[in-house]
């Protein structure tokens, strides 16, 4: 099971338009990605929950389809 | 509650920290476990692990449990804490030695 990056960026901009978004494939096998959001949506929230927007965002194909994503979230400066 | 959330609570609730994971300490099975058990192991922390590919109820279980798709999941007195992104972010923040301190 293999997901394009563009399809996971798509995804987090459709839940999050003031996102910047940086996927990495880390393995070149379409299945081993890493991501850096930065938003704004971001602000106050503890790293749980920053996780779980982007998770959101991905509807449910985490853990799934999409089997291995490192995230690194972050709030504008 | 299900079968599985009372046993994931049960577990929770007797080991002050306990790492969910794909494997065992000593032979993960997976690289986002494996960071995990470094980390843990890197702090000199106690803990108990549970090795979710012996166990599907708790496999399943656990991701609804914590409302959260993946696994490592990492546990202290009972709060879900994050998985291995989490930690390596609390770690390096130093919050993660708090976490477990506290």
């Amino acid at each position: 099971m293999a997901m394009p990056a563009a399809d996971i960026e798509a995804l987090i901009r459709a839940a999050l338009p003031d996102a910047e978004v940086e996927i990495t494939d880390l393995a070149g096998d379409g299945d081993h990605y890493s991501a850096r959001v930065v938003s704004e949506a971001f602000r106050g929230k503890s790293p749980v929950q920053r996780h779980k927007i982007v998770y959101q965002a991905l509807g449910g194909r985490m853990g799934g389809e999409l089997h291995a994503l490192q995230l690194k979230t972050e709030v504008p400066n | 509650m299900s079968e599985a959330h009372s046993r994931i609570a049960e577990i929770v609730k007797a080991n002050p920290v306990v790492l969910f994971m794909k494997g065992t300490p000593l032979f993960p099975q997976c690289g986002f476990s494996s960071r995990a058990v470094a980390i843990l192991d890197h702090l000199g922390v106690t803990y108990e692990s549970v090795d979710v590919l012996q166990d599907m109820e708790i496999r399943q279980g656990i991701k609804e449990y914590s409302e959260w798709p993946t696994i490592p999941q990492l546990y202290v007195k009972g709060e879900f804490v994050g998985g291995s992104d989490i930690m390596m972010e609390m770690f390096e923040a130093g919050e993660l030695q708090d976490v477990l301190a506290g």
